[in-house]
């Protein structure tokens, strides 16, 4: 590549200088004019960002943007990824274990109104699911499309953008929750304008994501692309519909949502099923198909099981949305057909977790000696579990007991700690070593206690869960012999103390292990190798393997 | 069934194709489901009664909504005989109908709160507000005694209800131009309310948070909580006695 000639280079350094000291001045004016203080704190944030980029832009000026060797896959934007995930895991969690413990002892809400469980219920549930979910999958799609693809990634600055981008948007949305900057639709509150840079970004992340699977060398498209394909696409629609809004004002923070009553609960709770259907779900089945056959080092099982379920799994997630309005002034139909349509989800989701999981076949001794094949396998265990229980509760009956409870909160939990976090997990450690050259993980032993003590903070969570959601239910609806409701509800609230206890130590124990992960993820980086005692069998002796005597023998 | 998937090939290698087809895919489901509730009239039966919310009640929701109160307590009573021996009458659609956005919830981590208007007297919910474990011992409510230091901003009023008549609340004019005039009246005991109380009926006009000279967001989340599943007259439905 010719280097351009200084002349136009400085100029064109100039001009964007320029631009972003522009845009600094427009955002500093939009916090002077902003209608609301959290409008204005916004605008601010937005303008540090810009000022860091002015700062960059200028740095930058004497040499052109150095994207890696041609002759190499384009990671720096990944190894980013890999890092945000980490962060914003451990932040996510440990967020998860504060607002349990709030449930618990309420003297933790601290009398403040920035630190009310009203505040920080959506700060865990964005930082879990679009802060730790969203960097793991926008960093795994680009480490798998490049791959699978044998093709760098087009638009290299863009594919940075969206990085970035995305980050912003986190820091927007979470400072935004914290002020009570809310749309209050459950996993999609942020407002109208946060909104709407979302949807650059994603936009941008479709377009560098198609572009590389259109320079692609290899003929097919393989399987994990399909569903993140799907799962871009169908986000976009999602959030694009879910968020339609009218401001109150251009340059304040407050928004009405352009649907009322029913017809809102419907659209938001078709975007919140499918949230779950294509952020948690397409989008981690990608991840699944690339990283369970690379360390299993199997083909995947079976190439038609994938074309039959990625097809009926996408086209029947999106109609399981009313089964979270089921007896609700939502008309009998659209719960009736969100029932069906959620049973016979459940056949599509096992037959992801039957080809994840039979991809093992020949190679199931990996179990004892691998422990990311371990994770994987355990983060299959609970996509299957999960995925009968979400069917079994969306039965109107059944669901006459669990909606309200506990019980939902434990379901998923088993989804997200179980297959988000545990895929993701093994993902983060199939990816660091090559991601940064290494030959192997600081320590497997490491991550064989972050499987353990994940696995043992699910099973607390999920189990007092169900427990505190079953007995929840029967006690609301639980009649006396004189004909009167047995229990006061604050009863209820009083019964579920031992749950929201023991919740919390299951909580401990999983960011326990995530800051296992972090830390082994870090020496990684650093470049440390941990001498241990190798994770695998007994040492073959050749000494020992004869008869014990040969006089005997004879 | 092998030239089904022989002719997935073809699908697989067009990226273009693949994106279309899922898009097609996906999309279905939402449109079978969601574009009827929009002109099925029986989806939202109008009810006698339901009106939009008054200024007041409507900067109360506001707080609400800002508070995150739907993360624990749900808007929606099913028709089951517990519920509706807990809380009241389960819920109709048109109840809701004027609600930008719904505010259903999905979670009783606190109880129902479809029915709490009328349920509880001023002083207990002020009572309750600043701190909850005062009248409700085992409450693991978060405390928000800061609404009482905060009063209520007048002059945008007229915008959100503005804003809100853009998405389909039937204000009037005239609602718009006295928004101001009729959120600082709602709180006064005193005020002339006879032409508030015409545009907006069974709206209730005083003190809610037992500082007359003041309104506070206090009185806004007391005012909303009052009003809260009040608009319709369950008891005229109810079964009566024939005349003889």
């Amino acid at each position: 590549m010719q280097t351009p000639p200084v002349q136009t280079s400085m100029q064109g350094t100039f001009l964007k200088s320029a631009g972003w000291f522009l845009l600094v001045l427009l955002l500093l004016a939009g916090a002077v004019v902003a209608a609301d203080a959290a409008f204005a704190v916004h605008m601010l944030i937005v303008a540090g960002a810009a000022a860091i980029m002015l700062v960059v832009t200028l740095r930058r000026s004497d040499q052109a943007p150095a994207y890696a060797d041609p002759a190499e896959y384009d990671d720096e934007v990944i190894r980013w990824g890999v890092i945000a995930t980490v962060f914003w895991g451990i932040v996510g969690l440990l967020v998860g274990v504060v607002i349990a413990s709030q449930l618990a002892w309420p003297l933790l809400n601290l009398n403040s109104e920035f630190t009310t469980f009203g505040r920080l219920r959506p700060l865990h549930t964005s930082a879990v699911i679009f802060a730790f979910g969203g960097n793991a999958l926008i960093a795994t799609s680009f480490y798998v499309v490049q791959r699978t693809c044998r093709a760098r990634l087009a638009f290299p600055t863009l594919a940075r953008f969206v990085f970035w981008g995305y980050q912003l948007f986190i820091v927007l949305a979470a400072t935004g929750y914290v002020m009570g900057v809310t749309a209050a639709r459950e996993y999609a509150e942020p407002e109208w304008y946060v909104d709407i840079w979302l949807t650059i970004v994603w936009v941008s992340y479709l377009a560098v994501y198609v572009a590389t699977i259109m320079r692609r060398s290899e003929p097919h498209i393989y399987v994990a692309n399909w569903f993140y394909l799907s799962f871009i696409i169908t986000v976009a629609m999602l959030h694009l519909v879910n968020n339609l809004s009218m401001p109150v004002s251009l340059v304040g923070s407050k928004s009405y949502s352009a649907f009322a009553g029913v017809q809102d609960a419907l659209v938001q709770w078709w975007y919140g099923h499918n949230a779950v259907g294509f952020f948690l779900t397409a989008g981690f089945l990608g991840m699944m198909y690339y990283f369970v056959p690379k360390q299993a080092e199997r083909p995947v099982y079976s190439y038609r099981l994938s074309i039959l379920h990625f097809w009926s799994l996408i086209f029947l997630y999106i109609w399981a949305g009313p089964h979270h309005l089921h007896y609700t002034a939502l008309p009998d139909w659209a719960q009736t057909l969100g029932m069906v349509f959620s049973i016979m989800l459940w056949m599509p989701s096992w037959g992801g977790m039957i080809n994840g999981l039979m991809t093992l076949n020949g190679a199931w001794d990996k179990i004892r000696t691998d422990p990311i094949i371990r994770m994987m396998v355990m983060a299959l265990a609970f996509y299957g579990m999960s995925t009968f229980e979400g069917p079994m509760m969306s039965i109107k009956s059944v669901n006459s007991l669990s909606h309200y409870t506990n019980w939902t909160i434990g379901h998923v939990h088993s989804g997200a700690l179980g297959w988000n976090g545990l895929i993701t997990f093994s993902a983060l450690y199939f990816m660091t070593p090559r991601l940064w050259n290494r030959t192997r993980l600081y320590s497997l032993r490491l991550v064989n206690w972050h499987f353990w003590l994940a696995t043992l903070g699910i099973v607390l969570y999920t189990a007092s869960m169900w427990v505190a959601g079953i007995t929840q239910g029967l006690m609301w609806r639980e009649y006396g012999k004189d004909g009167y409701l047995v229990y006061a509800f604050v009863e209820v609230v009083t019964a579920m103390h031992p749950y929201y206890i023991m919740r919390v130590s299951g909580g401990l124990l999983y960011l326990s292990g995530a800051l296992v992960m972090g830390w082994n993820i870090r020496m990684t980086i650093a470049g440390k190798l941990r001498t241990e005692a190798p994770m695998s069998s007994p040492v073959y002796d050749p000494a020992r393997d004869r008869p014990l005597s040969p006089v005997l023998a004879a | 069934m092998t030239s089904i998937y022989n002719r997935h090939k073809v699908i697989e290698r067009n990226v273009t194709l693949l994106a279309v087809l899922s898009f097609v895919v996906v999309a279905i489901g939402g449109i079978v489901e969601i574009a009827p509730l929009f002109w099925i009239d029986s989806t939202v039966v109008k009810v006698e009664g339901v009106r939009p919310h008054t200024p007041l009640e409507l900067v109360g929701r506001n707080i609400y909504i800002r508070e995150g109160c739907y993360n624990c307590h749900s808007q929606m009573i099913r028709p089951f005989r517990d519920e509706t021996e807990r809380y009241g009458h389960y819920s109709l659609a048109a109840e809701s109908m004027y609600d930008h956005p719904f505010q259903w919830g999905s979670q009783r981590t606190g109880p129902d709160l479809a029915r709490v208007g009328g349920r509880y007297s001023d002083d207990w919910h002020v009572q309750h507000m600043t701190n909850p474990r005062a009248v409700v011992p085992e409450s693991i409510m978060p405390p928000y005694a800061f609404l009482a230091d905060r009063d209520v901003q007048t002059d945008a009023i007229g915008k959100h209800l503005t804003a809100l008549r853009r998405v389909g609340v039937p204000y009037s004019d005239a609602d718009i131009s006295k928004a101001s005039a009729d959120l600082a009246l709602q709180g006064d005991a005193d005020a002339d309310s006879a032409d508030f109380l015409a545009r907006y009926p069974k709206a209730q006009v005083r003190d809610f948070d037992g500082d007359p000279k003041r309104l506070t967001e206090l009185d806004a989340v007391i005012a909303y909580l009052q009003s809260i599943g009040t608009a319709v007259d369950f008891n005229a439905a109810a079964a009566k006695e024939q005349p003889r």
